[in-house]
């Protein structure tokens, strides 16, 4: 199956919702947390709304508006989006106020707000769009199910436009919690460098990619595959077979690595780039999205957008270069080393 | 893509029972499972009747065969899911490329709660092993391992609508040679958060619920797991005893009215309902038996019968809502519900409505208030309607 991008949109840690030229400069950031750079809301959403809108909800609009716009289109065929954690910040609020006011006196609001399905729900409240809408909660391949799910749709004939996301909030508790994990660096003093000096744990991120996606090409210049997952491979061997049969006889200009700045997982990142991809243009993203389970939506923006400019920026390059026409972009994301994921774009 | 999906098998634990056999002795005697709570913690426990699984956690691990600390919603979810694969005789699940699709709506926020009094006044307090799997996918991760299912893994989350859209989703998975077999439904334990949360919209009844009963006045929550088998039609023609029946329709809208409440008119209702009889290529009139989605709210069951009606018109088919047995049990109930639909097919079973006095003023008809086996019903129809507009519904064929 395949399906032509047709718009896209992106608010991350990154100026991606400015409309500037495509990451001519990046942002960094010192500690392990990143947060998105929030555009001006009140462009698409009414004031009043934004209040009471948490951080997810806002940024998950706002692409989702970015990229029907960039598609030209104001009504989705159906509306899909992929979410590991939903909407922390209310689920928090409403949570909080539960265990300390012991279950009394407590407001819908925040509960309302909580579900996972809010911002799919919230995006068709908007939009007035009465089709199919659909929310995948499955860690690091809700944004792939969400894609896969979007193209067997396309693939029946009776959606034409399908606005497809992944996004996902940090709230301070999960902060706090996922540290102690240990999943974060203590500190580091400049994100840009997180992917030159692995070492352990990545840093926390957060952000929101939104795509419209037709089964008719139209102006479209990047054509995307149907994604593939991989669950708890036994080993590197697994992992280079699951990739070698999606490729089948294509070979990728360029490589989006889900390296995350941790040493293990980097390790085995690396030793698959080199074996299977030796001297391509391999490029990293986490190390300006910050690491979180649907940041492949994150790495969809940016390999669309590389196909689109014809150059893979600088600010992404770790290793190779890229040729002067750029045909194939594969993204192979990883995500704590359990969940791999494939998703090939190609210009068309 | 081609070919038919059909309904090999399921399975269902729930406040009726802990296993459909029990669940169909509990319809046959009208013994609805509403009762105090007895396992969750609550400051409402002598408000608010819930139908909890008649069971403690120690006893669903040992069911589940997994570790007493696992989250009662994955515990729940490992019965069902386990019971429904038994039910199909197919062996080893391991012998077929296979995905384990499972909705819920909190997770593992049975735990979390627990944590939390820890943590919220020391944040480097708390156990970790606590809040590990509060992930909603976590949950399904934990049982798919223990299940053995690698190939396909996901998890669904529309609010109450959760599980049927994991049938849809698994269906496509079939349909588009992507896996041979996927256990497809939903789960969900009863939280703390959750019966806070329905209280504060002030939805809950204080009484067993009274699904399309002029005097209702909200619903009761409850808990469980249902899961059924779908089969591409290779597999099928495998089954010892045959295939249930078809998952012949589906369709998924949205009510784009209100974040929680349903349009008067019941706008995404209809559009889901029409959406699947329109894909199964069935009459409405063909319709014998729907299970209604049937919380007991004011808001939704006027919503739902008005759309009903501008369907079926003044022939609405025997209809009730199994929630006046279940209670709502969320993100499950779309799972609990194709597994009662599906074996409605088979067994030609009308499932009756408990505590029905006095119809709607609003509606010309009234629920099925009889339990009763060997009718003739070729297509059964169940709803599943949830916050954020998200309306499904899906159709079993014989």
């Amino acid at each position: 199956m395949k399906a032509y991008i047709q718009g896209a949109g992106c608010i991350s840690p990154q100026e991606t919702a400015a409309g500037g030229p495509f990451l001519e400069s990046v942002k960094s950031y010192e500690g392990n947390r990143l947060a998105v750079a929030d555009p001006d809301y009140k462009q698409w959403i009414d004031i009043k709304m934004i209040r009471r809108m948490s951080r997810v909800i806002k940024m998950g609009v706002g692409a989702s508006q970015l990229s029907l716009q960039d598609a030209g289109i104001t009504m989705p065929d159906a509306i899909i989006t992929g979410t590991a954690y939903g909407c922390l910040a209310d689920t928090s609020v409403f949570l909080n106020k539960m265990v300390t006011q012991q279950e009394e006196m407590l407001t819908p609001t925040a509960f309302i707000q909580s579900t996972h399905n809010t911002v799919a729900g919230q995006i068709a409240l908007m939009l007035g769009c009465h089709a199919y809408n659909n929310t995948f909660v499955h860690r690091a391949f809700s944004f792939e199910n969400a894609l896969l799910d979007s193209m067997m749709i396309l693939q029946e004939g009776n959606a034409k436009h399908i606005l497809t996301g992944g996004l996902d909030e940090i709230t301070d508790h999960s902060h706090t919690i996922l540290s102690r994990f240990g999943l974060f660096r203590n500190s580091i003093s400049n994100s840009a460098d997180l992917l030159q000096t692995p070492g352990e744990g990545t840093i926390n991120g957060e952000g929101s990619a939104f795509f419209v996606l037709s089964s008719e090409k139209g102006n479209a210049v990047t054509e995307m595959q149907t994604p593939a997952t991989l669950y708890k491979p036994s080993g590197a061997v697994e992992t280079a077979v699951f990739i070698k049969e999606y490729l089948g006889d294509v070979m990728p200009d360029v490589v989006i690595s889900g390296r995350s700045g941790n040493a293990d997982e980097d390790m085995v990142m690396g030793a698959l780039e080199r074996k299977l991809f030796p001297g391509k243009a391999i490029a990293g993203f986490k190390h300006l999205s910050g690491e979180y389970p649907t940041a492949s939506a994150f790495a969809t923006w940016l390999g669309h957008n590389i196909i689109r400019t014809q150059q893979v920026p600088e600010a992404v390059l770790l290793s190779g270069t890229a040729p002067s026409a750029i045909k194939n972009v594969l993204i192979i994301n990883q995500y704590q080393g359990t969940h791999y994921s494939l998703l090939l774009l190609k210009a068309c | 893509m081609s070919g038919k999906v059909l309904v090999a098998g399921g399975g269902v634990i729930c406040g009726i029972g802990l296993h459909l056999d029990a669940c169909l002795g509990s319809f046959a005697s009208m013994r609805p499972g509403m009762a105090p709570m007895q396992y969750l913690r609550s400051v409402h426990k002598d408000t608010f009747p819930v139908a909890e699984v008649k069971a403690d956690n120690d006893t669903l691990a040992q069911m589940a065969g997994l570790p007493k600390h696992t989250s009662r919603t994955a515990l729940l979810s490992m019965i069902a899911a386990k019971a429904a694969w038994e039910s199909t005789g197919l062996g080893y699940l391991t012998n077929y490329r296979a995905g384990f699709i499972s909705a819920n709506t909190v997770g593992g926020m049975d735990k979390t709660e627990d944590f939390m009094n820890e943590f919220l006044p020391d944040n480097a307090k708390g156990h970790l092993r606590g809040v590990v799997n509060h992930e909603c996918g976590a949950v399904t991760e934990l049982v798919a391992d223990a299940l053995g299912v690698k190939h396909h893994v996901s998890t669904i989350s529309t609010a109450c609508s959760s599980a049927a859209n994991a049938l849809m989703y698994g269906s496509r998975l079939i349909k588009n040679g992507i896996v041979d077999v996927v256990i497809a439904g939903g789960t969900d334990a009863l939280t703390r958060f959750t019966l806070n949360g329905f209280n504060t919209l002030m939805i809950l009844d204080q009484q067993k619920c009274r699904p399309f009963d002029d005097t209702r006045t909200g619903l009761n929550l409850g808990e469980g797991a249902g899961y059924v088998v779908l089969v591409s039609e290779a597999v099928a023609a495998k089954l010892p005893n045959g295939a249930w029946c078809s998952l012949s329709g589906y369709a998924n809208a949205n009510d784009a009215y209100h974040q929680t409440a349903s349009s008067p008119e019941g706008t995404g209702n209809y559009l889901a309902m029409k959406g699947a009889l329109e894909m199964s290529g069935v009459a409405a009139s063909e319709v014998a038996y729907i299970n209604l989605h049937g919380t007991g709210t004011q808001n939704n069951d006027v919503s739902e019968g008005t759309a009903i009606v501008k369907l079926f018109g003044q022939d609405v088919p025997p209809a009730s809502s199994t929630k006046s047995f279940t209670g709502h049990t969320l993100g499950a109930s779309g799972g609990i519900e194709a597994v009662f639909s599906a074996l409605a097919v088979k067994e030609g079973i009308i499932y009756p409505n408990a505590q029905f006095t006095t119809r709607m003023k609003e509606l010309p008809f009234s629920p099925v208030t009889t339990f009763s086996t060997g009718n003739d019903l070729p297509h059964v129809m169940s709803n599943s309607f949830g916050f954020g507009g998200n309306c499904s519904s899906v159709i079993f064929s014989r």
